[in-house]
Order: structure tokens, then C-alpha cells, then sequence
């Protein structure tokens, strides 16, 4: 029988089926960062336990790091008790950590798949809800909860019944301007935020092939605010390329090995989904939010709608009125959304010889320390200083705010993360969802601004 | 973890969808907060008016839901963050069921491993409850019996509900899991020796 992508790889990880649907499934890869994962060890520990396969787990701290220029570790006291608790307890239980001040020290969704720690096929949890970013490399890949780290911990396996399967094809080519981003908001906008709940959705047509690794790990980022954990994309020769030579991809003999079992993986033609769902991406405009839930999507050039009228008010909009031309306080480029060198690049090149309006602080908070030297070495640090941005150490920063920097109450931030709930970003604060090339345009209008009206 | 097998209480109505977990429990709280502290920052940034005082605008402060340990909520209720304090927050507030058209999964999940039962119950079923809750002007209970999985609402309706039968049965009888998968240990080395083999790439 043709099987999905996702029937292959969930196939090839069941131990044991434990009935009722729901299998023990085996963990490949186990990550780890600041905020659960000191408590998770130390949990463990407890318990009599050891990590069962310490080489399988990889922890790195992101979520409370000061993302100022000359930070050395947590951000403030408490954070600070995190990173010491992290490093103490990942010591002791022979974890390796990329350690605040290391070279590969970031975001947890950039740096796995950027280090080769994500690989094709490969069965990846971590206690967070992005971890679906990883997907985008064919893994099977999903956020699991506090008591669910310590089992993975103490027997590198996990209960899970397996969900239902979408596939949601994006068509057409992208116009310029247009981003994943994009793709993907537009998505979440037509099927809503509980659209893909019980679902693993698999990623495909042409416009989707067409994009690089980067983009498809935004892409499958979002998966969650469509209500899936889990979202992925075929391996092919982009995701091959991608992994070539990093630092924990297999090489030689065992590469090849590899490479023969990643390319049986793709979904078999005639391979049957629970749910199917094409979308046009050839007239797509450049996304926002305007609401307090990432289904709230519009076309930038579009108008407020009259609905939810909790959301309005809490984001100070009325309905009607076009979105562009609402004024702006803060942009924030970053993320495990969009905090790749892809998207760095887009941003610095709406950014490259303007500036960013009196008003507004704009940040650049780059996804890791690799991204972030790379940036660095084709001059795109020096391009986003230029214009007035601040240039940041790596972190989560102000995506959740966990580092406690936050947007003040009421203040308007265009944010390439993903979430604009209520609060998300502080108290009182109100998030804009939106590509780093449209961040950065807002950045220098000073308000919402159409990104193709600044590109040459 | 406690066991679940009858429920019959006071139930709460909060008739919002896309209830995330950012609003059920900020970031913060999840690791400056103990755990037996979480209920009383649940919901903070709606439950609490400027001077932190209970804001009677929302819903779970009325008086009517005082003691509740069901609450009816909105389609994707726990949306979002994986952070499992949501459902020690909302355990703290006392509640040990929770109701909705759906569940964000890995909220649904992490109920499952702190006692708490979470019921999907069709969408007019749960827009019933909600009317009838939010219209009562006294406390109204209702019914959970997890071994028959059934809800019976306050004018005696009942409704069938489905679980998973190996969730039914660790909530019946407040089975470890970690205790439970520690006993499967031959199978898992069984698996990852032959997985050596088969993707050793995997494993270098």
C-alpha cells in the first residue's frame, strides 16, 4: 500500500504498539533548553534515574539568554539560576550543552537542524511547541510536555497515538516580496487555528519545493498555530545539500547509507491523507495579523475586518480601516520562525542604506551563534547598524520574553515570530505577525508598510 | 498521579476559543513559581483587574463557579506553548476536568499526565453547556464517569464521550508512566540494537 512520509517515519520508530492506536515510539534525538530542562534532569535524578541514551540528548539555552550585546548568560536573576542549574545538571548527566558564550549556542530549532542534529527520518522531541520546525528536513518532530521529558529521559522513548495525516500543497510561485511567511499565515488564516489539530501535515507542491531549507523550517515552524504539532517536507536534493558536512551528520560510508534510506521516504504516489488542501501561493500578497491569534491573517494591502471585537480592542485597531499606515513602536527580527541567515538577508536588504524611523526600536536578534557570524561576514551586522538597528546575541529573546525583554503595555511591535496571543510579548503589548522583509519595511516607514513598495 | 474514576461537581463556564497557554499561565510563572502555587496566577492577565483584585468581567470569578472542578470552555482550549504548568494551573484552581469542542494536543496530552481528564465532547454539545452554565443564577453540577465516559448535564442529558483506552485505564488507576515504559526495558534494547544496524548513521 503507498504510505505518507509520515506513515514511513512514524513505522520505523514503533518498539512496541500498545493498542487503542497509540504505539511506544522511539526518540532519536532528545533537546533540551534553559527553561525545563535543569528541573527535567534534576527530576530524574530524584528518581534514582539516568538519562538512558545521554548521547541522544543535546541541551543549548536560548529562552531566558540576554540577547544584549556582552551578555554572558541568564538575563537576569532567576535566569541566571536557570543557566547555572542547566550547565550543573547536563554536567552531571553527561548531556552536552552549547553553552551561552560557545560557538554553536542558539535557538534550539535553529541549531539542531543547523549542526546536522536533525536529520531526515530521524524522531525528534523537545519540551517546547516549535519543535515542529524540524520536520522541514522529513523528521518527525513535535513539542511534548514537562512530565513527558523526564520519560524520554529516563527511557528514550514515547507514548503516542498517532494522529491523523493532511497534506496542505501550496502551488504556484511566489511573487516578489512574498516569503514562507507568507505561505504558510495565508494558510493558518484559511483553515484557522484549531485547523490542523490531530493532524501531522505534510508540506508539499511546487512552491514548496522551490523553497530552501531555511524557508521550509519556517514554514513547518508555524505548524503549531495551524493546531498540528507535528509538520514536515519530503526530503530532496535541497535537504541533502543542506546537511552535506555539518558538524553531527554522518559522513563517508555512512552518509551514503543514509542518503539511500532518506530518499525512499517521500510520501509514495497515491499515498492516501486523512485531509488534503491545496492553496494558489501566484497571487499572494505579503501577510499581518491584525488580531491576538496567528489565524487573524491578512494581505498587508488589505482592511481590518469587523470580527472579534475583543481582539480589536485589545490591539487598538478598528475595523474597516486598512492595516498599512497603523504606526509602529517596536519590530522585532528574530525567532526560531525567522532568525536564519535567508532571513536576515531578506530584512537587510529592505534595510540596506535607509533608516529606521525616529520612533521606532528595531532589533535583529540573530537565531545563533552561527548564523550570526555568518551575517556578520558578508557585512549585514554593519548593513542593520546603518540603518538603526540594534544588532543582538542569540536567544528567544522577544519572541516569548522569558529574558524579560518584553514590549511596553499598548505599544505596537511587528514581530517575525509566532504568536501574537494576548501578552505574548509582555502585558498590554500587541504583536503584528509578519516576514522579516515586512519587519523591516515597517521598521523604516514607522508604521504597517507594504514590503513591495520597497523593493527596487 | 491521583486517580480519576466519578466526578460529580460544580462546573465552570469559560466561553472563549483559542484559549492559549501564554493566557492560561505567563512564562514567568513557569519556573519562579512552585507548582502548588501555579492555581492562583492562572488566567492572570484576564482573571486580575490593575490593582490585582478578581475582575468581575471575567467569566471564572463569578460567584456561581466558586468550587468548580469542571470547566467547559471553547474549541482549542490550551492552544500554543507546550508548557505543562497550564495544566498544573489549572489543576491548582481545582479543576480535575476540562471540556471543549478540542484541545490544543499537547495541552490534551499533558493532562492526561497530571489526573486531569480532558473530554471532547461534539461542538453544539459544549455550546449547550456553556449557554446553560453561563445563564444559571445558582451553581449547576455535573456528571463525569470515566468508567461508564459518560457527562451528564444539569437537566439530565447525557452524553457519551471517547478516551483512549490506555489513558482510560492510567487515569483509573493513576498509573506511573515512566514506571510503566522503565518495564519495557528488553524491548527497547531490543529495538535500538537492531536499529544500530539497520541506521547506524543514526547513532554516531
Amino acid at each position: 500500500m503507498p504510505g505518507t512520509l509520515f506513515d514511513k517515519v512514524w513505522d520505523a520508530h514503533v518498539i512496541e504498539p500498545l493498542g487503542g492506536g497509540t504505539d511506544l515510539l522511539h526518540v532519536d534525538r532528545h533537546l533540551l533548553h534553559d527553561l525545563g530542562g535543569a528541573k527535567a534532569l534534576a527530576e530524574l535524578a530524584e528518581r534514582g534515574l539516568k538519562p538512558r541514551n545521554p548521547a541522544l540528548t543535546f541541551a543549548t539555552a536560548d529562552h531566558v539568554v540576554s540577547s544584549a550585546p556582552g551578555r554572558t548568560g541568564g538575563a537576569h536573576d532567576w535566569a541566571q539560576v536557570l543557566v547555572d542549574g542547566l550547565r550543573l545538571e547536563t554536567r552531571k548527566a553527561g548531556v552536552r550543552l552549547f553553552d551561552v558564550g560557545g560557538d554553536e549556542q542558539g535557538i534550539v530549532h535553529v541549531i539542531a537542524p543547523e549542526l546536522g542534529i536533525t536529520q531526515p527520518g530521524t524522531l525528534v522531541v523537545c519540551g517546547d511547541s516549535h519543535t515542529c520546525t524540524n520536520g522541514a528536513l522529513g523528521a518527525l518532530a513535535f513539542g511534548i510536555g514537562a512530565t513527558e521529558i523526564v520519560h524520554v529521559l529516563a527511557t528514550q522513548t514515547i507514548e503516542q497515538r498517532r494522529p491523523k495525516t493532511m497534506r496542505a500543497r501550496f502551488e504556484g510561485a511566489l511573487a516578489k516580496g512574498v516569503y514562507a511567511k507568507d505561505m504558510i499565515l495565508a494558510l493558518i488564516a484559511r483553515v484557522g487555528a484549531a485547523g490542523g489539530t490531530g493532524h501531522a501535515v505534510e508540506y508539499a507542491g511546487a512552491a514548496v519545493r522551490a523553497l530552501g531549507m531555511e524557508a521550509r523550517l519556517t514554514l513547518c515552524n508555524l505548524s503549531i498555530e495551524l493546531g498540528a504539532k507535528i509538520g514536515m517536507v519530503a526530503p530532496d536534493q535541497t535537504t541533502i545539500d543542506y546537511l552535506r558536512g555539518r558538524p553531527f551528520a554522518a559522513r563517508g560510508e555512512l552518509w551514503d547509507q543514509a542518503l539511500g534510506w532518506w530518499r525512499t521516504l517521500a510520501s509514495d504516489a497515491g499515498a492516501k491523507f486523512d485531509r488534503d488542501i491545496e492553496l494558489d501561493v501566484s497571487g499572494l500578497a505579503p501577510q499581518i495579523t491584525w488580531g491576538t491569534s496567528p489565524e487573524d491573517a491578512i494581505a498587508v494591502d488589505g482592511s481590518i475586518p469587523d470580527a472579534k471585537p475583543e481582539a480589536l480592542e485589545y490591539m487598538g485597531l478598528s475595523a474597516g480601516r486598512p492595516i498599512a499606515g497603523t504606526r509602529v513602536d517596536r519590530v522585532f527580527i528574530g525567532s526560531c520562525t525567522n532568525s536564519r541567515l535567508s532571513d536576515l538577508r531578506a530584512a537587510a536588504g529592505v534595510a540596506r542604506g535607509r533608516q529606521v524611523a525616529p520612533h521606532v526600536q528595531a532589533w535583529v536578534v540573530p537565531g545563533s551563534m552561527g548564523v550570526k557570524g555568518a551575517a556578520e561576514a558578508e557585512g549585514l551586522h554593519q548593513v542593520f547598524r546603518d540603518a538603526g538597528f540594534q544588532w543582538r546575541e542569540p536567544g528567544c529573546s522577544l519572541c516569548v520574553g522569558a529574558n524579560g525583554e518584553l514590549v511596553e503595555p499598548g505599544a505596537r511591535c511587528v514581530s517575525t515570530s509566532n504568536r501574537n496571543f494576548v501578552g505574548r510579548q509582555g502585558p498590554g503589548a500587541r504583536t503584528h505577525l509578519a516576514s522579516p522583509a515586512t519587519a523591516a519595511a515597517c521598521a523604516l516607514a514607522g508604521e504597517i508598510a507594504d514590503v513591495r513598495d520597497f523593493l527596487d | 498521579m491521583e486517580r480519576f474514576t466519578v466526578l460529580r461537581s460544580t462546573a465552570a463556564a469559560l466561553p472563549w476559543s483559542n484559549v492559549d497557554t501564554d493566557m492560561i499561565i505567563r512564562v514567568e510563572r513557569c519556573v519562579r513559581t512552585p507548582r502548588a502555587e501555579m492555581g492562583r496566577w492562572a488566567f492572570e492577565m484576564t482573571r486580575f483587574d490593575g490593582e490585582g483584585r478578581d475582575d468581575p468581567a471575567f467569566p471564572l470569578n463569578q460567584d456561581k463557579f466558586g468550587g468548580a472542578q469542571t470547566l467547559v470552555a471553547g474549541e482549542n482550549f490550551g492552544c500554543g506553548s507546550s508548557r505543562e504548568m497550564a495544566v498544573w494551573a489549572i489543576a491548582g484552581m481545582g479543576f480535575r476536568c476540562v471540556v471543549a469542542p478540542s484541545f490544543g494536543d499537547i495541552f490534551y496530552n499533558n493532562c492526561f499526565q497530571n489526573g486531569v481528564l480532558a473530554i471532547r465532547l461534539a461542538k453544539p454539545a459544549v455550546e449547550g453547556l456553556l449557554r446553560t452554565l453561563a445563564a444559571a443564577s445558582a451553581p449547576l453540577e455535573l456528571t463525569v464517569d470515566l468508567p461508564a465516559q459518560t457527562l451528564t448535564a444539569p437537566d439530565g442529558e447525557t452524553y457519551a464521550f471517547d478516551i483512549d483506552p490506555l489513558r482510560k485505564k492510567a487515569l483509573l488507576e493513576g498509573l506511573d508512566a515512566i514506571g510503566v515504559t522503565l518495564a519495557r526495558e528488553r524491548a527497547i534494547a531490543a529495538w535500538q540494537a537492531a536499529d544500530r544496524a539497520r541506521r547506524p548513521w543514526v547513532w554516531t
